[in-house]
């Protein structure tokens, strides 16, 4: 094999991108998360952070709801990028998922509050069959709706192209080896599509952890996580070290858990080779 | 079979309902008389009318679209090479450490990320302005379309490879003819989804942002404290409606030139069999 | 690959496309180089109308962009790389910004119409004798509540918000000082309190409030407030008439005992550039008729008094945007706190949002 020339032609973009985007910010940050607000140099920050009770709980709030909103994503995303997968036109109706991702943010949680608030639409629809009006805003319900919402096309993306590559007499074989539907599921479909799923998971989970525009628009800053905490430091008191500190942890947070959930040998991938 | 069908077919509505409400809520309050997004009153298009007339607006967004069409296509790219590098790398710690490295922007909030790059250009004394913004957005989009490709790629059978290698195929010939269009959808995906990012982001733009240059997202979060008019909503509409027509005109076409090129060449195809037999 | 790639030349095609129009509707504007103003500025708070005047009168090109919050803002301007000639902070950052060195004294022999403005509105202690900045927008931090759910007489001071009657159904204001405010406020102390011990008497009272809070939200308290989501909110006077405007159930009221006096002052950071065209426009927003349909546009209260005159009776006369003296005399601006003063008050806030019930 000839490796050399091809593979330089390959990484150096990636590795311009790496060197320059993410790992000089990277580095930036770890440097400021050592000053405290007067700027000088201390690692009072990191004291404060494990600490105090208060971002110790933050963060356990983070995982839990960013948990939450990748569960009711994958819950909502399986079965349908499962279905699209059978359907007419399947293209269409993906791109058709999409679409409604590239209208503003803050316009569409604007119309979540009117569709979700006492006199609005979900409410009017309740009262034709008698129910009394329901809070939904400020709820944990409303705030994972909305947060799953957003990251949907994220989620059945990659799950939908994992699904296409699904070889149909594999599923017809099982079914045809008197395997019921659910065996067939757990067995054959899910194990081959997982791939698909763990980027989903990814692309979802990650983001959510620094949440924050959702939890005070539709949460009402009833959960407060560490998206809303590193906002504050950064724009409301200025005090970047603290904001830096948290940015910190997270970034270590999410490398922990992607050495968790990373492949460990080349097991998987030699399963389906033989 | 057939009825189990037609449930699976209420779910999917039900599915694209819950994902079009709030955007149709949004388009029928652009016909309202009234100023914000609350009690409908009375149908108009003064909005549409406001909207054609505001100059300003129509650049900013005529530039937004420049920003995210041009971010994410260069995105995509260096996305797609960066998935096929790290596809290749054998080691596992070193397989995880960049992909670690690759998801650290996605987990970092925007205000994190706008002020690190604004450090970074006024230290390099990149000025701010359409460059700086292309650039920002550039390199937020990379690590999604990594995530959206890789999938694909770790499913490839490394048999396949093998035998187009075997059949005498270059590496060259095995990357376009074999794992390009193996990763195709994956590229489509990653594509989308950064040009997503790039239309939504307003914090990082927010930041990098100077000399005159703003992109939607920026004007529509600073007109918060005093209301979102209305114009907004109209505006909204209009690309809705635009990108709509652009999504469906394209796959019609699409599907247009797909049959006709099978047509094609199941007709050819009967000819070379009539003629050998 | 191929169709990739042709792809790929098409919506390299669009681009350009997209390039060379906007290039056009940026020469259509007149936009040249030396005779611009860069304004930044909160979205949507100029009348369009209006630039488009002045840039005919005088021939200036202005360049309009926009900022979300105070402390964004002085970001970019610190940071330096847009020339920026004029910018709008609140009262506190105009001290800040002061103090940060990003200001220019404004030259008074260049400035016409300085006697226009109320003389109970200029010379403020944030900037004394007005050296660097002129009054934009002006208001106060209230209450607002919905006459459909409360009596009038129920909200009229600070300490009713307490009433258990209230449960859950009051929106605050993300923001740690106008939360604070009102609890300073009603134990008689005042907005400006550094005290850590008195801070955090204050912290305790706002926690005995908890029970009460619906949710603590920030612009899009607009938008619940006209779907009549909760009945009472404290929030600035610009907020308010927003709301008041979409819903005819809702009130304001400044609570005699005293609350905050805000500002948005125009000034010139440290980047600005084109000073002739500074001067022509700080002029042209002073003169009254000018200003007077600037606060018709935006719906804040003029600290121009020669335009108040200007605006209907029913604007002048309303007390809950335009409060007498009496009330007046009771208001406190936000002063420019020391950095660690300013982590005091948002390390509480976080505590009360934190653990609320």
């Amino acid at each position: 094999m000839k490796k050399s020339t091809t593979n330089v032609a390959f990484y150096t973009p990636y590795v311009m991108w790496l060197a320059l985007f993410v790992i000089a910010p990277m580095v930036l940050i770890v440097y400021q998360s050592f000053f405290d607000i007067s700027g000088h140099f201390t690692l009072a920050n990191y004291q404060t952070y494990f600490q105090s009770g208060t971002y110790i709980m933050m963060t356990i709030n983070s995982v839990w709801y960013a948990f939450l909103i990748t569960f009711a994503t994958l819950l909502i995303s399986y079965p349908t990028a499962y279905l699209l997968h059978y359907a007419k036109h399947k293209q269409l109706w993906l791109l058709l998922i999409i679409l409604p991702t590239w209208i503003n943010l803050l316009l569409k949680a604007y119309a979540f509050i009117g569709i979700f608030s006492q006199d609005g639409g979900v409410n009017s629809f309740l009262g034709m069959f008698g129910i009394a009006p329901q809070q939904f805003l400020f709820t944990d319900f409303s705030f994972i709706f909305v947060a799953a919402y957003i990251e949907i096309p994220f989620m059945i993306l990659p799950i939908f192209n994992a699904i296409e590559e699904l070889p149909e007499n594999l599923v017809n074989a099982s079914q045809d080896l008197g395997a019921k539907g659910w065996q067939t599921f757990t067995k054959v479909v899910w194990p081959l599509t997982i791939s698909g799923v763990k980027s989903g998971v990814q692309a979802v989970f990650i983001p959510s952890l620094s949440l924050f525009m959702l939890t005070r628009l539709i949460g009402g800053n009833r959960v407060i996580t560490l998206g809303t905490a590193i906002e504050e430091h950064f724009l409301t008191t200025m005090n970047w070290g603290m904001g830096s500190t948290i940015g910190v942890v997270l970034i270590v947070a999410m490398f922990i858990i992607m050495f968790l959930t990373g492949e460990r040998k080349k097991k998987g991938v030699r399963r389906h080779e033989a | 079979m057939k009825r189990k069908f037609k449930w699976s077919y209420l779910y999917l509505i039900f599915v694209f309902i819950c994902l079009y409400v709030p955007i149709f809520y949004l388009v029928i309050y652009s016909f309202s008389t009234g100023d914000r997004m609350s009690n409908f009153s009375g149908f108009t298009w003064k909005h549409y009318a406001e909207l054609f007339a505001d100059t300003r607006m129509i650049q900013i967004v005529l530039d937004t679209l420049l920003v995210a069409l041009l971010s994410s296509l260069i995105a995509t790219i260096i996305g797609a090479l960066g998935a096929l590098a790290i596809d290749r790398t054998s080691r596992p710690v070193m397989k995880n450490t960049i992909l670690s490295l690759n998801n650290i922007l996605m987990v970092s909030p925007d205000v994190i990320i706008g002020a690190s790059f604004l450090i970074f250009y006024t230290a390099l004394k990149v000025p701010l302005g359409f460059w700086s913004v292309l650039m920002s957005h550039i390199a937020f989009s990379i690590p999604i379309v990594v995530l959206m490709i890789l999938p694909r790629l770790q499913e490839m059978s490394h048999s396949l490879l093998d035998a187009a290698r075997d059949l005498g195929a270059s590496n060259y010939q095995v990357l376009t003819r074999v794992i390009v269009p193996y990763i195709t959808p994956g590229i489509f995906s990653g594509f989308f989804m950064a040009f997503t990012y790039s239309l939504d982001d307003f914090a990082v733009t927010f930041f990098v942002t100077g000399n005159g240059f703003e992109t939607l997202a920026v004007e529509i979060y600073a007109r918060a404290r005093q209301g979102i008019s209305l114009e907004i909503n109209a505006l909204s509409g209009v690309m809705f409606v635009f990108a709509l027509l652009l999504v469906v005109g394209y796959y019609f076409l699409q599907r247009a030139g797909q049959s006709r090129r099978a047509k094609h060449k199941r007709e050819s195809e009967a000819l070379i069999n009539e003629t050998t037999h | 690959m191929k169709r990739l790639i042709s792809i790929a030349l098409a919506i390299l095609a669009v681009c350009l496309g997209l390039a060379v129009w906007s290039q056009d509707l940026q020469k259509s504007q007149g936009n040249t180089g030396d005779n611009t103003l860069n304004l930044f500025n909160w979205g949507d708070y100029i009348d369009p109308a209006l630039i488009s005047k002045f840039e005919k009168q005088t021939g200036y090109h202005v360049n309009q962009e926009t900022f979300d919050s105070n402390e964004a803002m002085f970001t970019k301007i610190q940071q330096g790389g847009t020339s920026y000639d004029l910018t709008v902070p609140s009262d506190y950052m105009i001290e800040k910004m002061k103090k940060a060195h990003l200001l220019l004294p404004l030259d008074q022999s260049k400035l016409h119409g300085m006697q226009n403005m109320d003389p109970r509105l200029i010379n403020k202690e944030f900037d004394p004798g007005n050296k660097y900045s002129i009054p934009y927008f002006w208001g106060t931090l209230g209450i607002i509540y919905n006459d459909k759910f409360v009596k009038a007489s129920e909200v009229q001071h600070w300490n009713q918000l307490w009433n258990p009657k209230f449960k859950d159904s009051i929106m605050l204001i993300d923001s740690a000082r106008d939360v604070f405010a009102p609890a300073l406020i009603s134990m008689g102390k005042s907005v400006n309190e550094t005290n850590p011990q008195t801070l955090a008497v204050a912290k305790a009272k706002l926690d005995q409030l908890s029970p009460n809070v619906k949710a603590v939200v920030a612009d899009e308290i607009k938008m619940y407030m006209a779907e009549n989501e909760a009945k009472i909110a404290v929030d600035w006077s610009g907020e308010a008439s927003e709301m008041l405007a979409n819903n005819k159930h809702l009130h304001y009221v400044v609570p005699r005992e005293g609350s905050n006096l805000w500002f948005d002052n125009l000034v010139i950071p440290k980047t600005a550039k084109h000073f002739k065209a500074i001067y022509a426009f700080l002029n042209f927003m002073m003169e009254p008729k000018n200003a007077a349909q600037n606060a018709e546009y935006v719906g804040y209260a003029t600290p121009n008094a020669a335009a108040k005159k200007l605006l209907p009776k029913s604007v002048q006369n309303d007390r809950q945007f335009y409060p007498d003296d009496e009330t007046m005399k009771h208001l406190e601006i936000y002063s420019d706190l020391p950095p660690a003063k300013v982590g005091l008050y948002n390390d509480l806030f976080l505590e009360f949002k934190m653990y609320r019930r």
